[in-house]
């Protein structure tokens, strides 16, 4: 079974003890499900990333029409002189 | 009759006579709002202050939209400027989008009038709208059922009437299988038909938003309206829309419909199946004509779906941070503080998936996962691609039951995905279908027929579903409130 402790920090996602004996059994199950993949060969089979037979979309690159600083900082959960403030990241 | 009862035509047509106002129709609407919605639940956020001042704003306004003074529900992980949009999140729940999605633009311009944002399973990730941190939506046929989800509340919103029609997002059968529980017709559309500006991501290669509705006209008359190339989502198609109300009413004299053996098994509701094989029968009488045919990856689909759509899923929620909006818990440092805030502010099935997405993306297992499922996507995509060199339209039932009962589900989270095993395949090949009603089941619950087109043509679907529906009485029963 997955290293779910490991995989939690990655996904930053900080989990109770209940959450991780949870999470581990419900995904234990759903990824021996997701194994019978594993019948199918597709070593000469091409990905697919997507369905549409898309390429990048290029543009002028003009100065357009933006949203307003405070508006967006409106959302902000902490902000100060129009910055987003974080914790002290630098130790 | 009463005006909440009215779809998209039939009060337009009242409207542009002057036999009704637009403060009428909302009215109308409201009233059934509060007579109803409290056993239903199928908003977050009523926007009945706005919509009033707007109701008034049209009133003795020449006609100019077409959707002029119509009362439409948007789910809410769609945003809407200055209109609260919580995905159904705590991590949302006072977000306040600074922009308007492309979809809502476009109504705007036609008039519509917003009734409010409705309940979804947390960020979409669900198909009963169980998982909302919020509340539980109920079935309007049944009130301890689900109304299936993830466009849950748009669905119950619909079939309870306390809106004219709704928008929904489908990303595994969002919309087609919450439509097939309540009773009304659903549209995914052809993956790059709609503009998902705006629309909060789930999984960027699967997610496509589309209409619920009362009939299928109201479904047509809405992807004229949202469809369309935009330049603000790069995966939108730049391909002309052709009006799609212009394929109602023509003949489907000849017209192949598949029906795939895969999805008649063991499983499946004998009322479904009976529903289904009867809808069959009656497209048959109408001149169309039936053809055995295999989606032979069809049991592979769901496995797939669950890499892919997870895998994305981590990617897209990985946004939230709790530094630039939304929810932020403290922590003693960054990464703390990131941990903390998503502890608290994501529930369990988005934990889960976060989790699924990340192992699967996670050095040593992509391409055991995430490069196998894609290249599962690809026999998938295939299987659809030759069936649609015999047929013009597939088939299927949209669900393999009808609604389940509150609480049925929830404890075991693979039994709750194997319930979207028809709608899923749909996605991962990018083709539009749609999802009408087809019958009751004995307790009286809907029960829905999925009909699946080729890339970009919804205008075969469309005529389908139209004639199925002009030749049956299903779509005009609504339930007892």
């Amino acid at each position: 079974m997955m290293e779910i402790e490991y995989i939690a920090l990655l996904a930053r996602l900080r989990l109770t003890e209940e959450e991780k004996e949870l999470f581990s059994r419900q995904l234990g199950s759903i990824i021996d499900y997701i194994n019978k993949l594993n019948r199918l060969d597709t070593s000469d089979v091409e990905p697919t990333s997507h369905v549409l037979p898309i390429k990048n979309v290029f543009r002028e690159d003009r100065q357009g029409v933006s949203s307003e600083r405070d508006e967006i900082l409106r959302n902000a959960p902490s902000k100060k002189g129009g910055f987003y403030k974080v914790p002290k990241i630098i130790e | 009759m009463e005006l909440y009862r009215l779809g998209i035509r039939e009060a337009i047509e009242l409207i542009s006579k002057k036999e009704i106002s637009p403060l009428e129709l909302l009215e109308s609407v409201f009233q059934r709002i509060d007579s109803v919605e409290e056993r239903i639940k199928a908003y977050v956020t009523i926007e009945r202050e706005s919509a009033f001042n707007r109701a008034r704003g049209l009133e003795n306004k020449p006609m100019e939209g077409k959707l002029h003074g119509i009362p439409v529900a948007v789910k809410d992980n769609i945003c809407t400027r200055g209109v609260r949009t919580t995905c159904s999140s705590r991590i949302l729940e006072n977000f306040i989008p600074p922009y308007e999605s492309t979809v809502t633009s476009r109504l705007t311009v036609q008039g519509y009038i917003l009734a409010g944002k409705t309940n979804l399973d947390e960020f979409a990730m669900g198909s009963s709208t169980e998982n909302s941190a919020f509340f539980i939506t109920r079935n309007p046929w049944d009130t301890e059922r689900v109304p299936g989800g993830s466009s849950g509340g748009s669905a119950a919103a619909v079939a309870a009437d306390e809106c004219i029609a709704a928008l929904g997002s489908d990303t595994g059968g969002s919309i087609r299988q919450p439509a097939a529980f309540c009773g009304i017709v659903g549209l995914k559309p052809t993956y790059g038909r709609v503009s998902r500006y705006g629309l909060v991501a789930f999984a960027s290669s699967l997610d496509q938003i589309g209409p619920l509705t009362k009939c299928v006209e109201d479904a047509a008359i809405l992807l004229n309206i949202i469809g369309g190339h935009d330049h603000h989502d790069s995966t939108s198609v730049a391909m002309s829309v052709p009006d799609f109300t212009s394929a109602l009413g023509m003949d489907i004299k000849g017209l192949k419909i598949g029906i795939p053996r895969e999805y008649f098994i063991e499983g499946v509701d004998k009322e479904v199946e009976n529903g289904v094989r009867d809808a069959i029968k009656r497209l048959e009488s109408l001149g169309a004509v039936p053809l055995e045919i295999s989606l032979p990856h069809t049991e592979y689909a769901v496995a797939t779906y669950y890499i892919l759509a997870t895998s994305e899923a981590s990617s897209n929620l990985a946004r939230y941070d709790g530094v630039k909006y939304g929810l932020r818990m403290d922590g003693e440092n960054l990464i703390e503080m990131y941990m903390n805030t998503r502890h608290h502010g994501f529930g369990a099935e988005v934990k889960r998936r976060i989790i699924l997405g990340t192992y699967a993306l996670s050095s040593g297992y992509y391409e055991a996962y995430y490069r196998k499922a894609q290249q599962v996507r690809t026999l998938i995509r295939q299987d659809f691609e030759n069936a649609f060199k015999e047929v013009d339209v597939i088939i299927t039932p949209t669900t393999p039951t009808p609604a389940f009962r509150i609480g049925e589900k929830t404890r075991d989270p693979l039994q709750m995905y194997l319930s979207d095993i028809f709608t899923i395949p749909v996605n991962l090949a990018g083709v539009p279908a749609i999802s009408i009603p087809c019958g009751f089941s004995g307790e009286g619950l809907p029960i829905g027929l999925q009909i699946i087109g080729r890339h970009f043509d919804e205008e075969n679907i469309l005529k389908v579903a139209y004639a199925y529906e002009q030749d049956t009485e299903w779509h005009k029963r609504r339930p007892v409130l």
